[in-house]
């Protein structure tokens, strides 16, 4: 169960002492690494990163902390957090839409690990960040015609009143 | 005046990158040339055909005197870990590129998207490196 889906490389190098083709287990994990900060909106698990990965889930998890220096669990969980912090900052959908689009199901363990991370509650946090309405790259186009103000003039501005 | 001219990527495994940057990415081969007084080190280099002046060598890593086992193995670690380096490529059409690499097979990490600077997308080489892809926004000049 525990072995990897992948031979060590280093056996390779041993046996023949020449030319290294084997694709290094790292390369795999980075795989399953990829997989988390893209699909991070998805119902995604270990158990599926182990799967990307080729590797039986214990031997990923384990490989995995050691490559990268976090569980896998938790490089997943921080990519939904990161994105969800982005989302909080540009945009003003509500936390618990946040929540879900960024793959996490239940609101309550979502404020729980954002404060956790943030120090902030997802709220608090957007509260100290500028509106998102101020990032908003709106074309030039919309912007002159939504601003635009309503014409006034000082006489002829009654009802049906015409220059 | 100095130019850029030409820039390296660790690879593990060259006729794995040959048949990437070439087959998948579209490149051309610049050069390929083993050396036999050099151990055999094979100079091995490609460049997309749109920018004749530039070229990025694909290098084996290589083992003793040059690199130590431990320090070799470390390499080859940081490369399968994607933390090796990062190429930013442009293109004038990111989606049309996109899915003409992923035809081919080719790894994205990330499907374009819309960012502040432009519409970026990004993908991995087989050994790991970290490519952007990006169509580049015009700025409008105030």
């Amino acid at each position: 169960m525990a072995h990897p889906a992948v031979p060590d490389p280093t056996e390779a190098v041993r046996a023949n002492g020449a030319k290294l083709s084997l694709v290094p287990t790292a390369r795999h994990l980075l795989r399953a690494k990829d997989l988390a900060d893209r699909r991070y909106a998805d119902p995604l698990d270990v158990d599926g990163l182990a799967r990307a990965a080729g590797l039986s889930r214990a031997y990923f998890s384990r490989e995995f902390h050691r490559a990268f220096g976090v569980s896998p669990h938790a490089y997943l969980l921080t990519s939904r957090l990161e994105r969800a912090a982005a989302l909080l900052r540009s945009t003003d959908r509500s936390v618990a839409e946040i929540c879900f689009d960024v793959g996490l199901r239940s609101v309550g363990s979502f404020t729980t690990s954002f404060k956790r991370s943030y120090g902030l509650s997802p709220t608090a946090y957007r509260a100290s960040f500028p509106p998102a309405s101020h990032l908003a790259w709106i074309p030039a186009c919309v912007v002159r015609a939504y601003a635009r103000p309503q014409h006034r003039t000082f006489r002829e501005d009654g009802e049906g009143g015409r220059a | 005046m100095i130019k850029l001219s030409n820039a390296q990527l660790w690879v593990h495994d060259q006729d794995e990158a040959l048949a990437f940057y070439t087959g998948k990415l579209g490149w051309e081969v610049r050069a390929d040339v083993t050396v036999p007084e050099l151990g055999n080190f094979r100079w091995l280099a490609v460049g997309p055909a749109a920018q004749p002046d530039i070229a990025v060598t694909l290098m084996a890593i290589p083992g003793p005197p040059l690199l130590d086992a431990d320090t070799a193995e470390q390499l080859r670690d940081l490369l399968a870990k994607g933390f090796a380096g990062t190429l930013f490529l442009t293109t004038d059409d990111v989606q049309a590129s996109y899915e003409e690499l992923k035809a081919r097979g080719v790894e994205f990490v990330d499907e374009p998207e819309e960012r502040p600077y432009g519409i970026d997308s990004g993908f991995r080489d087989p050994s790991g490196n970290q490519f952007r892809l990006t169509q580049v926004r015009e700025l409008a000049t105030a």
